[in-house]
């Protein structure tokens, strides 16, 4: 099957999302899309799924033209997409949720999922997937339920795969079982478009890379492209990968945790038992996959979670103040989903700017904001951190994802901080930005500031990185320093300690 | 080893939309896709649809009508004339009264406007900050009836020095109110109960208990058997603003004020960013430090007692006593007026000085042209079933889409409030228990903070704002237009609130 698209451009009002793109993919193939956030890569996989209508260009299919006006043609033309985003429910099992949208019934209507599940184990060996038809997919890893829908689209026959941003959620582990599926996949036959900015993987799995750039192809390379050549071609302009931090210069440790325990509303220990210090001008990273803990850590330092322990800062015990108290000490806080705890959408960029400083000067006083200081202190920050808006009046929900996270960087790395934690600082955020993002980060450490990272992208955890705390089922499997291998921090965030003993590595429970 | 072939890479600002000033007609387009004209329309839509069916009730018309085919004018000149006569007559009645004799005749209907818009702009100011701090307060009706019985109680059982009288009355009817709001409040923080059904159930306990109370001597009139309370003294009634020859009062400036405070409160002081925040995002408002919880609470003794102080101007302006029907269908006006207003304290007042109007205006036009006062209130719902539906008063009228203006739409709540609202409505915070016609006044209204949960998502995100569940809604995977800051820029939303704030 070979699937080309001709001269796609999609406009949304006066903007272009995708300008007279042209792509071939063919059986056999793993075609990377590659660009930033905000590339159009999204757009242009919609557009050949059916969501959205193209504004020109044609989509032909061996050499036919169709059009698709939904995803249900796309499917029955052979195209299967994995969103970045499962399209999965939870409370359904596997081979319900498989089902769903082809369900076959037998007589008076009754559903019929054998069939359903016979293809699912089918598949599920063929391709070494270990995927019961049975379980629910809440109570699945991350990593398995996305092969739960790479299974729906192969049940649907797909001979072309769109994965979208797939690694996203991954552990490194899961990531390369993904690619070697990915690989069986190629081999058998199917086309797999791989969407991604992680130029890592899109090296290791690719035949063929294509480039976007602000909704145009800027270049195609083959997989063994220099990673700073695509970079570069990727952002337009060069970029420094792996940048050569200082050594820290360490002061006193300030802030210290001990015996911190945070537990879910049925009892469950979300964090447990956890302990450590960050001295004044170190970066400590918390790496470790998705929903093991780290939120509720952060969550309990600020406030936002009732916790039992300790967390002092200069002396002073934390635990128990409001958030506004813990803030006023001096924390800076950059919360790991901007759009859900870091922004006020409707707001505009001025306001977000002193969402938590709209009470003091110069923002304001007890009683009254002073607007004309507001916008004085915005259009300063905004400069400052460079931050991309055609005005401070705008509402903050308009910028595009890395200028709204330099807006909450902007607002939370003021002066005098007593400590720094910044989860997830570059979560959906173009290469350019992370750049600068991770130099404003050192500057801090390097002003002397105690600074705490919560990531689960071992590149970021690494380029920051003094010391690395794994945190794996709400405890810290151990403290190692900032130049830990890759597979040693692997393991760890399996829970795997590669010190000690090995423990029981089964990942369960992870999605939570 | 260079293994990349580059394709003309664009440089910055060349590709993309153009980002130029503003030339006239994106300044009108502009215009064109606001919300405002899609108030103005809505209104204009809904004069006609009941035009409509006042020619369908009317008598001469269907008449006429029989005979159509064979004198087809004499039935378009009934029609013609009947609606004419019946909107003459409630301009007439609302505004200028063209036909009086003298001058107090002449502009009596507006002033009488003016006095029954009253209590609605006060109540309406109450509703629209509860709609901005995303509570949907629909028990206006029972806090306005306890800032009533207090201010009739203080007012009819204290004797006290003109001025200081009427000022304690004032302060008890707005007491009476915010502790009615508060007892919302404070179960929602605590227990997190929803307000929607709290209200109501409270609007129930007010109105048994006002109608217990006025039989007994705590309120009743003595010697009387009917349920209404005793005339307030001199002394606690608000005096005539112009002169006796009209209703219009005092109370109507205390409106003014009221607006004033509503605007400050909102836009610029510390509490009503922390109301606002917590209205458009309460996860993001906590993050930052704003105690959800205790907003809640203020904001229900605000928005309580804004409709606590329009019991006290219904009884000490107008009505002079309480009897059971003091708030009458105000709370659920208000809600209306909110919408109309978009929750804007400036454009609250101007819908409660329309809906006023109306009412003032509807009273003459069923008297001197037989038209029911329904149609008053067809008028009414129907403006706002166009204000809850933008989409569908766009497409009559073929206006641009905002989208045409700003690319990336549905990231824009208070653009596309409906269907941002509608979504949300139905599924996250506002009205899942509301009946479904309040559910979509629900998304509308509190639309800044309903919307927000889908609103300002990563371009990425599939979640979506009136998309259908599971599909990426229709933004395209990009940031703003690139190019360089425009002073003025040709895709700045027009929002009700905001654009008038600055």
């Amino acid at each position: 099957m070979k699937l080309e698209l001709r001269g796609i451009t999609k406009k949304f009002g006066a903007f272009t999302a995708n300008d007279s793109i042209d792509l071939t993919v063919e059986s056999g193939q793993v075609h990377s899309l590659l660009g930033e956030n905000g590339a159009g890569k999204s757009t242009l996989m919609n557009v050949l799924f059916g969501l959205y209508e193209p504004t020109a260009g044609e989509i032909l299919v061996d050499g036919t033209p169709v059009r698709f006006s939904g995803p249900g043609e796309a499917m029955a033309a052979g195209i299967g997409m994995v969103h970045q985003h499962f399209m999965l429910i939870p409370v359904f099992t596997v081979a319900e949720n498989v089902a769903l949208g082809d369900e076959h019934t037998r007589a008076a209507g009754v559903l019929d999922l054998e069939a359903t599940r016979r293809r699912i184990r089918e598949i599920s060996d063929r391709f070494g997937f270990h995927v019961d038809p049975d379980a629910r997919v809440e109570d699945l890893p991350v990593g398995v339920q996305q092969r739960v829908e790479i299974i729906k689209a192969l049940v649907r026959d797909a001979r072309v795969l769109i994965l979208d941003e797939p690694t996203a959620v991954l552990t490194p582990q899961e990531t390369d079982e993904l690619l070697d599926i990915i690989r069986q996949l190629r081999d058998s036959g199917t086309a797999v478009v791989f969407i991604s900015h992680k130029l890592r993987e899109v090296k290791a799995i690719s035949t063929q890379i294509t480039v976007l750039r602000r909704g145009r192809v800027v270049g195609t390379a083959d997989p063994g492209a220099d990673q700073s050549e695509l970079a570069a071609l990727m952002v337009g302009r060069d970029v420094v990968l792996n940048r050569q931090k200082s050594a820290p210069t360490l002061g006193e440790e300030t802030f210290t945790v001990s015996g911190l325990t945070v537990l879910s509303p049925d009892g469950v220990r979300l964090v447990d038992d956890v302990s450590f210090g960050i001295r004044q001008g170190e970066v400590l990273a918390v790496a470790g996959v998705q929903g093991n803990g780290q939120t509720e850590l952060t969550e309990a330092i600020m406030g936002l979670h009732k916790a039992q322990g300790s967390i002092r800062l200069d002396g002073e015990e934390l635990l128990g103040r409001t958030t506004r108290q813990v803030i006023r000490a001096g924390v800076g806080y950059v919360p790991e989903d901007r759009s859900t705890d870091g922004l006020v959408g409707p707001f505009t960029v001025a306001e977000n700017l002193v969402l938590n400083r709209y009470d003091r000067p110069p923002a304001g006083n007890g009683l009254q904001l002073d607007p004309k200081a507001i916008r004085r202190l915005a259009e300063q920050r905004v400069q400052e951190f460079d931050i991309r808006t055609q005005g401070v009046d705008l509402p903050v929900g308009t910028l595009s994802g890395g200028n709204q996270q330099k807006v909450v960087m902007a607002r939370e790395l003021v002066d005098d901080l007593k400590l720094f934690i910044a989860s997830q600082p570059t979560r959906g955020v173009d290469v350019g930005s992370i750049e600068f993002l991770h130099d404003r980060i050192i500057r801090e450490r390097d002003s002397g500031t105690p600074v705490m990272i919560v990531s689960t992208e071992l590149d970021e955890v690494l380029d920051l990185a003094d010391r690395i705390a794994v945190m794996y089922h709400g405890r810290i499997i151990g403290i190692v320093p900032g130049d830990t291998s890759r597979d040693d921090l692997g393991l760890m965030m399996a829970g795997i300690d590669p010190a000690a003993s090995p423990q029981d590595p089964t990942p369960k429970g992870a999605t939570a | 080893m260079s293994a990349v072939t580059t394709q003309a890479a664009p440089t910055p600002g060349a590709s993309g939309p153009a980002s130029g000033p503003p030339d006239g007609g994106s300044a009108l387009r502009h215009m064109m896709s606001g919300n405002g004209m899609v108030t103005v329309l809505a209104i204009v839509l809904s004069l006609v649809i009941s035009a409509v069916l006042i020619i369908l009730t009317n008598e001469d018309v269907m008449e006429a009508a029989g005979y159509f085919f064979a004198r087809p004018q004499d039935t378009l000149v009934a029609a013609w004339e009947a609606v004419a006569a019946a909107y003459a007559a409630l301009f007439r009645g609302a505004v200028f009264n063209y036909r009086a004799e003298d001058v107090t005749g002449m502009v009596y209907p507006f002033m009488e406007s003016l006095t029954l818009s009253t209590p609605l702009i006060i109540i309406s100011l109450g509703i629209a900050i509860s709609f901005r701090s995303g509570l949907f307060n629909i028990g206006g009706q029972g806090q306005m009836i306890f800032g009533a019985m207090f201010a009739t109680f203080f007012g009819v059982h204290l004797q006290l020095p003109v001025g200081l009288h009427l000022l304690l009355v004032l302060v008890m009817g707005i007491l009476g109110g915010a502790l009615w709001g508060s007892i919302v409040g404070v179960l929602k923080a605590a227990t997190g109960a929803h307000e929607v059904i709290l209200t109501i159930m409270l609007n129930y306990v007010a109105v048994n208990l006002v109608a217990y109370l006025l039989q007994t001597p705590v309120l009743q009139r003595e010697g009387s058997t009917n349920p209404v309370s005793e005339f307030l003294e001199p002394t606690a009634v608000f005096p005539p603003l112009l002169g006796d020859s009209f209703r219009l009062n005092w109370g109507f400036v205390v409106a003014i004020l009221a607006t004033v405070f509503a605007w400050w409160l909102i836009r610029r002081s510390t509490t009503g960013f922390q109301l606002r925040a917590v209205g458009a995002n309460p996860a993001a408002a906590r993050t930052a430090g704003v105690s959800v919880k205790r907003m809640y609470v203020v904001a229900m003794v605000i928005s309580g007692g804004l409709a606590g102080l329009a019991g006290m101007s219904q009884v000490s302006g107008t009505e002079k006593v309480l009897n059971t029907d003091v708030a009458g269908s105000f709370g659920f006006d208000a809600i209306t007026v909110a919408l109309l207003g978009r929750s804007n304290p400036v454009g609250v007042f101007f819908a409660g000085l329309l809906f006023g109007a109306l009412r003032a205006g509807g009273v003459t036009m069923q008297t001197e042209t037989g038209v029911p006062i329904d149609i008053v209130l067809i008028i009414q719902s129907l403006i706002v079933l166009f204000i809850a539906a933008p989409p569908l008063v766009r497409t009559i009228f073929r206006l641009p889409r905002p989208g045409a203006l700003q690319a990336r739409t549905t990231a824009d709540p208070v653009t596309q409030p409906a269907l941002a609202g509608a979504a949300a409505a139905t599924t996250t915070s506002a009205g899942g228990t509301a009946p479904a016609a309040e559910s979509a006044v629900v998304g509308d209204a509190v639309g800044v903070a309903a919307g927000d949960a889908v609103s300002p998502a990563d371009p990425e995100s599939p979640a979506g704002a009136g998309a259908p569940a599971g599909a990426p809604r229709d933004t395209p995977d990009a940031g703003p237009p690139p190019g360089g800051r425009p002073t003025a820029s040709p895709t700045q939303p027009t929002t009700g609130e905001e654009g008038e704030q600055r």
